[in-house]
Formats: structure tokens, C-alpha cells, sequence
């Protein structure tokens, strides 16, 4: 669902020695934490789709997949976009649970959302395991500078502090959204994929051929009435 | 999967599932006054989809038999009419309709409002409003809670202040209080079931339980904070509850689609079960397409009337695959089930819900969703189901009876409703709403708490209606100023006869389960 033709960074001699030879594809499960209203929702539709939409509150929980392709691998991220609403907080753990990549993100225009993110930030350090989970400190909503709460150098300062990456993002225009997704890979790769059975690799289940599905069924319609 | 495939066409073969033919040509009788519950155009031919579907009285008769009871043990001998506790010029007076939360609630337009609710603690603590600001109608809450306290301390209990045109309907539901203030004709009864709506919405947010245990620990808790992001759910059902005959009549509608189809879509979802999967719900908009449950498991219609407005009311599941955890406050009020939430296509009206036990199962959810499409996506039952979401209603003149507008028919023993869409008499939203309010109306004489009626003919400027309740269905007409009372019964006998003719099309005869 929602996933994009191969889209290879880098340069075309690259991508011609990817696309020649058999990459492998790993799975690496990304949770987006945060207060309600930051934009979670908005960054992974925009990670999935680079659409941006006003969206409701999720309920509960929204999953996505987007499939990254790296030099020599490929990595199939699997979002878990929580609510940010404290009714479902209980339910939480479920999905950072086993990350690879936890993003925190607030919204640079309201303080308490930064504020929130560090309460996140020590829930998620008590079942932290050292190089197991990249975790990535988010500013979102970049584009309502003016209403500016946190600074950069706040935000970069906490990230320092307690040893996370750092990137200020805004949902609506797209601004640094690519960049921070294709950085978090690298980095979910370098980290955890080096490990043995950091990554587990993805196998295509014959369930979820999409394009095969649709042939079959064009093939259906031609014989219907 | 062929395994599955042959057996599920081995029972329609043995008349399991589908209705044998001796079954159909019983049913395809002409209907008669005397209709029987079951035997009734649209009643299932094996089991009910849901839990108990006859009428709306099973979800007001909880609350009046506690309050009954309690009126019992206190005052032994006090008759109900003594109950209602009647106050002189209270409220003020109410007439147009504006939707707005930052309205100031000192304002006449807030004032005005037709229908007002509030729900608050026990604490008197606000919780929601329907208009306006919680902050701003502390105070006011307050007196509510001090109407309520004040009457428990004489050892009875408020249920209502009838003032000037306006009725002011209360409902304890420990820890939760709620208000509702009305200037529409309805009955006592008829806002007394919103009102349990309303609390069953917030009870499938947070459980009972979680509710209980939150006002024990702390009694003046702020349960905004644990409702922030969900009020627009209670919003949307309010608007629901004003427009949608379904809520009305307590029963579902379903998408206008062939047996033979929708047999088949059945099955695909029946053969795509998992161990822990309860009910599998497949929505075409505000349309049932198909329901599978576990044997022996019922969905109430209340729970599927929250998971429609949950799925209705957000977006959130068009973007991925959700899941949530949900309570069915009728099922159990004390845990969650786990939904699966998902469009079958990212642009398309079908939306399948599939409710787990378990909170890990995600996953097989997920690929249970895969195989029903997967299986689905096969058969030209599934072309069909796309070319049927075309025309997801019928007009009034199928039935050919020139002089009949619009009407609700429900099914009791299935808990099924069928109605055409409004004509363009009725084409404006206040038009749909006024004719919604007549129903409303109608449906309050039918189901009287002390007289309730059994057939109701009633004549008026703009149009004529009819109403009749027998054992198995009740159905509302409404009819051109222009008929005769006369002409009004000889279309019900045609109706009834068009009914039986489509109710393949229009309703599940078959339902199926895992």
C-alpha cells in the first residue's frame, strides 16, 4: 500500500548496479511519538505519499509502509504514526516496542509539545537498548517561524545532551522531510542492520502483490458481462 | 483455500446459508396485517445479525427499571407522574440552529439552540457541551448538579423539568451525569435514549471500568483531558442522531446489492477468519454491505452505530491501516476489543472493520484483510459490489404509488431498515430535518411508555403520514397533503408487496458466521 516505484538516491551509475543485481530487503519498524496536533500523521503521509492533507486525529493508531532504497539495500519501513491523545497512551508501548527508529516530534511552535517529547524521551530510555533503536529528536511545523516557542539551538542543544539526532522539519511545505527520512535509514542501517539479526529480511507474501492482484482482475472483467 | 471454497458451496448447495426454495416461495407470499415477527418483509432466515433488534425499548428500559427501582426503595408510594419535578418558566426560548463552539453562552443564539446536551462528573465538573465552552458553563453545570443532589437528598431522583416549551431530561449514569435540554416534541423516552447514546459513545472511548476506577482515585477529575480529540465524535453523533433514521428506528441499513453477490462477498470474508477475530464489518458509507460474526457472539446495533460514526467521522483510516482499541459499551462496558480499520482501496467507500480480541493481532489482521480482498478480488461479485456503491439508494418511485413521498420500514427481527432518498420535496437539509422530526414524533406515539399506539394516520398541511407498528415491522409513510386516508392504507398492502418483491436486494437474508 502506498508504495512508490524505486526511487534511488544518489548517482546514475549507482543505480544502475542496484537495479542490476538482487538487493535485499529489510524490515525496520519506525514509531512516531508526540503530543496530539504536532503533525505525526502529516509526516508520514508525507514519508509515504510527499502529500500533505488536513487530517482528523488518528484514533488509535495508523499503520504505513514505505519502502527506502538504499546503495546496497533496501529498507521497507513499516510506520506505526500513533495518537498523540492521552486516552490511548496505555496502548503505546505496543508500537515502540521492538523500534528501530523512534522519531519525537513537537511542534516548534508550542513549548508544552517540546516538553512533552522529553517525557517521551525518558519513557522510551527506561526500555532502551544501546543500539538498538535509533531515536530522533523532531521540530515539526517549521513554517510557523513566527509563532516560534523552541529554538533551534534548544532543540539541538537537547538532542546533544542526551545523545539524539536532531532535525527541525515542516509536514506542509515538505521542507527537510525526504532528507530526514532517507537519514534515518542510513542511520536505522548503519546502527542496527550491522548487527547480527538487527534487521530481519522482508518476504513478499503473495497476499500483498498488488499488480498482480489488478491483472487478475482486469482479466475477470473481460470475460463479465 | 480450495478446501474453503468447496465447502462454502457445499453448504449453499445444502440450503444452509442461503435460503432453499421452498423457504423463498413461503416468503414470496403476498403480506399480510397479521405479519408475525420473522415471517416479515427483511427478517433473516436463520438467526439475527444482532443482539435483540426489536425495538428501541431495550436500551431506554435499563435505565427506567433502575430508576423505577430506586423510586421504589426510597418512596414506596410514589406513582412516576410525582417523579418528574415541574418547575415554572426555567429555560428560555429556543428556535434556530447555529454550530459553533466559541459562541458565548450568555448569547440569545446559544440560548436558542434546539437541542442542547451536556455531560458532566459527579463532581459537577464540566465535561462536554454541545454549544459553547465547558468553561464557560462551569456555573451552570453546577446548578445541574445541584438540581440532581438536592432531589437525591430528599431519597428520590430527577428526571425531568417540563418549562415553557422546553424539556430538560436528566440521566445518572454514575460517575457521569447528563443533561439534555430540548425544545423538540420528542418524548421523555426518545431523549432519554440520546442521552444513553451519548454516554455509550464516551464509555466505547474509555470503558467503564477505566471511567469507574478514574473518578474512585481522584472525585473532581478533569475527564476533558482524557476526552480531548474525541469531541468531535460526540458532535457527530448528535448531528447523527438528528438525520439518521437508523438511530431512530434502532436498526441498520444496508447497501442495495443482489443476494447472489453479497452471498459471495459473505464468503470471502467468512473464509478469511482468524482465531481471535469477533466480527468482521464491511461498510459501503453509512451502508452495511456485510456483517460475519462469531457464532454465538451478537453485535448490538448502539456498538455498530459507534463504529459507523467512528469510521464516518474520521479520516485518519484513509491514509493506512488503523487500529484502535474500541469498546462495545452493549457487549462489555468492561474491556476493549482491538479494530482494524481499513478502506479496501485507498479511493474507495468500502471500508472493512475487523474486531480482535487480542491487542497483538495486528498483523494477522492485516493479512486477514489481504486474503479477503485477495479472494474477493476473484469473483466478478466484486465488480458488482463497485457498480452497486453507484447507486447506493433507490428513488420513491420504484414502488410505483404515486402519491407516497418517502417511508422507513423496519424489519424487527432482523434489525434492518430500508428507505428511499428523499425527494425533492424534502431536498433541503432543514426540509430532511423537518420530516426527520415528524418520524421522530410519530415514532414517540408508537412507543408511548403508558399508551403507546399500533397504527397513527395523522393529516397536515404540508403532508400526510402513516404510521403502523405490528409484531414484525414498523414502518412510517410519508405521503402528498393531497391523498386520502383511504388511498394511505391501500399503499401500505402495495408497499409491503414491493418490500417482499426487492428484499433480497434490500436486506442480509443470510447472514453468515465464522
Amino acid at each position: 500500500m502506498g508504495e512508490k516505484l524505486p526511487q534511488v538516491q544518489g548517482d546514475p551509475q549507482l543505480r544502475r548496479d542496484t537495479l542490476s543485481r538482487p538487493v535485499r530487503t529489510l524490515r525496520a519498524k519506525m514509531v512516531l511519538l508526540g503530543s496530539s496536533g504536532v503533525g505525526k500523521s502529516s509526516l508520514a503521509l508525507r514519508f509515504c505519499k510527499d502529500e500533505f492533507r488536513n487530517t482528523s486525529p488518528t484514533v488509535g493508531c495508523a499503520y504505513l509502509t514505505q519502502v527506502m532504497h538504499l546503495s546496497d539495500v533496501t529498507l521497507r519501513f513499516e510506520i506505526w504514526d500513533t495518537a498523540g491523545e492521552e486516552k490511548y497512551h496505555s496502548v503505546t508501548p505496543l508500537y515502540y516496542r521492538g523500534a528501530h527508529a523512534a522519531l519525537l516530534v513537537y511542534d516548534v511552535s508550542k513549548r508544552d509539545t517540546f516538553i512533552r517529547a522529553q517525557v517521551w524521551l525518558r519513557e522510551l530510555e527506561k526500555q532502551y537498548v544501546a543500539g538498538s533503536t535509533v531515536l530522533w529528536l523532531v521540530g515539526n511545523k517549521g513554517d510557523l517561524a513566527q509563532h516560534r516557542q523552541v529554538s533551534v539551538q534548544e532543540g539541538q542543544s537537547l538532542a546533544n545532551d542526551r545523545g539524539l539526532l536532531f532535525t527541525e522539519t515542516s509536514a506542509l511545505s515538505g521542507d527537510q522531510v525526504d532528507k530526514l527520512l532517507l537519514a534515518v535509514a542510513h542511520r536505522v542501517y548503519e546502527c542496527v542492520g550491522a548487527q547480527q539479526g538487527g534487521l530481519s529480511e522482508w518476504q513478499e507474501t503473495p497476499h500483498v502483490d498488488l499488480r498482480r492482484r489488478n491483472h487478475l482482475f482486469a482479466s475477470c472483467c473481460k470475460v463479465g458481462p | 483455500m480450495d478446501g474453503e471454497a468447496q465447502r462454502a458451496t457445499a453448504s449453499w448447495g445444502n440450503g444452509t446459508l442461503a435460503p432453499g426454495d421452498h423457504l423463498r416461495s413461503d416468503r414470496a407470499e403476498s403480506p399480510t396485517p397479521g405479519l408475525v415477527e420473522g415471517t416479515e418483509p427483511g427478517a433473516g432466515q436463520k438467526s439475527a445479525m444482532f443482539v435483540h433488534a426489536q425495538s428501541f425499548e431495550d436500551l431506554t428500559a435499563e435505565a427506567e427499571e433502575e430508576v423505577r427501582r430506586e423510586a421504589d426503595i426510597n418512596n414506596p408510594g410514589d406513582s412516576e407522574e410525582e417523579l418528574n419535578v415541574l418547575v415554572g418558566e426555567k429555560e428560555p426560548h429556543l428556535t434556530s440552529e447555529s454550530k459553533s463552539k466559541e459562541e458565548d453562552v450568555s448569547s440569545e443564539a446559544w440560548r436558542s439552540h434546539r437541542k442542547h446536551v451536556f455531560v458532566l462528573s459527579e463532581a459537577g465538573k464540566p465535561i462536554y457541551t454541545r454549544y459553547g465552552t465547558e468553561e464557560a458553563l462551569s456555573s451552570t453545570m453546577g446548578v445541574m448538579m445541584a438540581l440532581v443532589s438536592v432531589v437525591e437528598s430528599e431519597k428520590n431522583t430527577i428526571r425531568s423539568i417540563h418549562a415553557d416549551g422546553c424539556k430538560v431530561i436528566f440521566l445518572t449514569k454514575s460517575p457521569l451525569v447528563l443533561v439534555g435540554v430540548s425544545r423538540t416534541s420528542q418524548s421523555d423516552k426518545e431523549l432519554l435514549r440520546e442521552l444513553q447514546y451519548i454516554y455509550y459513545q464516551i464509555v466505547s472511548l474509555l470503558t467503564l471500568t477505566q471511567l469507574n476506577h478514574i473518578f474512585q482515585h481522584k472525585q473532581n477529575y478533569d475527564l476533558r483531558r482524557l476526552l480531548a480529540g474525541s469531541e468531535y465524535l460526540t458532535d457527530n453523533l448528535l448531528h447523527r442522531l438528528d438525520r439518521d433514521p437508523g438511530l431512530l428506528l434502532s436498526a441498520v441499513t444496508c447497501l442495495p446489492l443482489a443476494s447472489s453477490a453479497r452471498d459471495t462477498v459473505s464468503s470471502s470474508l467468512q473464509a478469511a477468519k482468524s482465531k481471535n477475530l469477533v466480527f468482521s464489518i464491511l461498510l459501503a458509507g453509512d451502508r452495511l454491505v456485510t456483517l460475519l460474526r462469531k457464532k454465538d457472539q451478537f453485535l448490538h446495533h448502539i456498538d455498530l452505530h459507534l463504529v459507523f460514526n467512528l469510521v464516518g467521522s474520521s479520516s485518519s483510516f484513509r491514509e493506512g491501516e488503523g487500529w484502535t482499541p474500541i469498546c462495545l459499551p452493549k457487549f462489555n462496558t468492561a474491556g476493549f476489543f482491538h479494530a482494524h480499520i481499513s478502506y479496501l482501496e485507498p479511493a474507495s467507500q468500502l471500508c472493512l472493520i475487523l474486531v480482535s480480541t487480542d491487542r497483538e493481532d495486528f498483523f494477522n489482521m492485516s493479512e486477514c484483510k489481504q486474503r479477503f480482498l485477495e479472494r474477493l478480488s476473484r469473483r466478478t461479485a466484486y465488480q458488482a459490489l463497485k457498480d452497486a456503491l453507484k447507486s447506493p439508494t433507490y428513488s420513491v418511485e420504484h414502488v410505483g404509488i404515486p402519491e407516497l413521498r418517502h417511508f422507513l420500514y423496519k424489519s424487527k427481527s432482523s434489525g434492518l431498515y430500508t428507505s428511499p432518498e428523499f425527494p425533492d420535496v424534502y431536498i433541503s437539509d432543514s426540509e430532511q430535518e423537518r420530516l426527520m422530526g415528524l418520524y421522530q414524533e410519530l415514532h414517540s406515539s408508537l412507543h408511548h411508555p403508558t399508551r403507546p399506539l399500533r397504527f397513527f394516520y395523522r393529516c397536515g398541511e404540508r403532508e400526510n403520514l402513516l404510521a403502523w407498528v405490528t409484531s414484525g415491522f414498523e414502518l412510517y409513510l410519508c405521503f402528498s397533503p393531497l391523498g386520502t386516508k383511504a388511498l394511505a392504507v391501500a399503499a401500505v398492502t402495495k408497499l409491503l408487496k414491493w418490500i417482499r418483491k426487492e428484499e433480497d436486494r434490500l436486506f442480509i437474508l443470510s447472514p453468515l458466521t465464522y
